[in-house]
């Protein structure tokens, strides 16, 4: 038997076994995939209430109406995007400013790396309901701590934000709280950072760079595969926001939190519009696979490889 | 070398302070009287530790004022026949992909991870459909079954760490009469432990704090998890603090304890995989 042999052909007993190995992710693909990605393609052009036989064929009407006739769609792409570009940036910094502390070496940096990653260690229900509380404008955490730093500035309490309550305020806060969750991100950073040879750093050290030029024009460039990587991530995360919506504003104050997911859900569970409900799932999957695309394609612009062209 | 600085030190614990206040805050919030005043909570001083009485009651009252032992009992099944089943499905599929040549092997795998790309929401409604033609609605079974069909990033995870087992140990064993099926469940497995310990604690955050599958999957309270349990406990007991954040502290705690016990194993592959959480 020869297993480095390139002619596999598909009667041989090998692949006979590889086909029997994959068999459950063939069966799930069809089943669980496939199927009801082309169901799903079907529905968006129906209008189907889940109870009544069969779907209805209405061709594109649900794409015209969502594009035309429903403010909430394109208010809940407002609300999603907004997030998206107050998360994703905001994280990716703090998870570099992070992973710069957490590069180097005394006794207790593993206990602080676990600390920074726990918070991301919980997730769902329950972290929703702690920042219910730690965002509540009276007791909350954060509110007590900008109540001290409203006193030194003598900022007048009134003027405090309401945050869940709020519909300024609302998604601000749920912004902040994505900023508890950065530990993987930095992790990520963190990896990166200590990938970096020490050669060109001690180079421009000797020709006199100072540590912020070093950072700008060694440590950054060689961390932009980590930031695409952090960036595309985070995207993808923040467009699929559901449970803080859910549980946390249940959409409001005045749609103020109308992600995207959530009215989807809504659509589909609430109003039993599952034909539109779809249709909404596959402007979802479009964004977020343009946005995807047009990160990696900006890439090539930004994002430099060590190792290959520093020879 | 690369030294760091006093400020570099000092920062770090300021920021450490600020990240573990939330779960201090919590754990003093959930040991207050009821209807007690939270304007003042302070999980720093010390003397909000010591002066006033810790009512630990609050955890048997909020644990037994719904149901949570029951929804515990669901989430736990939920969760380890999950984790059983997304380990034993990815592995043997990881191991065919990494060991085993076969027509469109290369094509397949990008397909596999090209799944990863679509968001559960385009799939959402014709799952919900298919599950109640199978009479699944209100029962566990959509929570578990798909589990046994390989999960994508599993399955990534599987490959990547067989890849760098040595070839030679299947070959020894091949000459010795050993089927492909052994070679995988005696060999193979019993070396991959690290990337096993990964996927199984990765599986386990996931299907434990899962929130939309069983909103739309469960109906009856006798099945909901502990997410779903939770949500609808805080809808109902939105003022009273001190029970909901011992409630979410219960279910919190598997995950840190988890963590903890695992850190050695995983803390490398979560600097490969750093999206989960």
């Amino acid at each position: 038997m020869t297993t480095n042999s390139h002619t596999c052909r598909f009667w041989s007993r090998e692949n006979g076994e590889a086909y029997l190995f994959l068999s459950p992710w063939f069966t799930g693909f069809f089943l669980f995939l496939a199927f009801p990605i082309g169901y799903s393609l079907y529905l968006s052009l129906c209008r189907w209430d889940l109870i009544s036989p069969s779907p209805l064929y209405v061709g594109f009407q649900n794409y015209h109406h969502m594009l035309t006739e429903d403010p909430r769609f394109w208010l809940s792409l407002k609300v999603t995007g907004l997030y998206a570009l107050g998360s994703v940036p905001l994280c990716i910094i703090v998870a570099l400013l992070l992973a710069l502390l957490l590069n180097g070496k005394f006794r207790g940096i593993g206990l602080f790396r676990t600390i920074y990653y726990l918070p991301a260690v919980v997730s769902g229900v329950a972290v929703a309901v702690l920042w219910v509380g730690l965002l509540n404008p009276d007791f909350g955490m954060i509110n007590q701590a900008l109540r001290i730093l409203f006193g030194w500035f003598n900022l007048p309490e009134e003027s405090l934000p309401k945050w869940l309550f709020s519909q300024k305020w609302a998604l601000p806060g749920l912004i902040l709280m994505s900023l508890w969750g950065v530990g993987p991100g930095a992790l990520v950073f963190l990896a990166g950072l200590q990938s970096i040879p020490q050669e060109p750093h001690e180079a421009a050290m000797i020709d006199g760079a100072g540590a912020g030029r070093r950072f700008l024009h060694i440590t950054l460039p060689l961390l932009t595969p980590m930031i695409l990587f952090n960036l595309i991530i985070g995207i993808i995360g923040s467009l699929q926001v559901f449970t803080q919506g859910y549980v946390m504003t249940g959409g409001g104050p005045r749609d103020a939190t109308l992600f995207f997911v959530l009215y989807i859900w809504q659509k589909a569970f609430l109003d039993f519009q599952a034909g539109y409900a779809s249709a909404l799932a596959w402007v979802l999957f479009c964004v977020i696979l343009v946005l995807t695309l047009a990160v990696l394609r900006s890439s090539r612009m930004w994002v430099h490889y060590g190792g290959e062209d520093n020879g | 070398m690369k030294t760091s600085s006093l400020l570099q030190r000092v920062m770090l614990l300021l920021g450490a302070l600020v990240f573990m206040t939330p779960f201090l805050w919590m754990v003093l919030v959930s040991l207050k009287p009821s209807h007690s005043s939270l304007i003042d909570v302070n999980p720093w001083s010390p003397a909000q530790w010591t002066s006033t009485p810790l009512e630990w009651d609050n955890y048997a009252r909020s644990l037994t004022i719904r149901p949570f032992a029951l929804y515990g009992w669901n989430t736990t099944k939920v969760t380890l026949l999950g984790i059983l089943g997304e380990v034993l499905s990815s592995s043997l599929i990881g191991y065919a992909f990494a060991r085993l040549n076969f027509v469109g092997r290369g094509p397949l795998f990008i397909l596999i991870l090209s799944t990863m790309m679509l968001p559960a929401q385009v799939t959402m409604v014709p799952l919900f459909i298919l599950f109640r033609t199978f009479g699944w609605i209100d029962t566990l079974k959509p929570l578990i079954v798909p589990a046994f069909f390989g999960s994508p990033f599993a399955i990534f995870l599987f490959r990547q760490y067989f890849m760098t087992i040595p070839g030679s140990l299947d070959e020894a064993a091949t000459i010795d009469g050993a089927s492909r099926f052994q070679i995988y469940w005696r060999i193979i497995l019993p070396l991959a432990k690290p990337v096993l310990a990964t996927v199984a604690f990765f599986s386990f955050l996931g299907r434990w704090n899962d929130f939309m599958g069983p909103l739309i999957y469960l109906s009856s309270e006798s099945n909901f998890t502990l997410a779903l349990g939770l949500a609808s406990f805080q809808g109902q007991y939105s003022t009273d603090w001190n029970l909901m954040m011992a409630a979410s502290l219960v279910v919190m705690a598997p995950c840190l304890l988890f963590f903890f016990l695992g850190q050695r194993f995983f803390v490398s592959s979560i600097v490969l995989s750093g999206l989960r959480g």
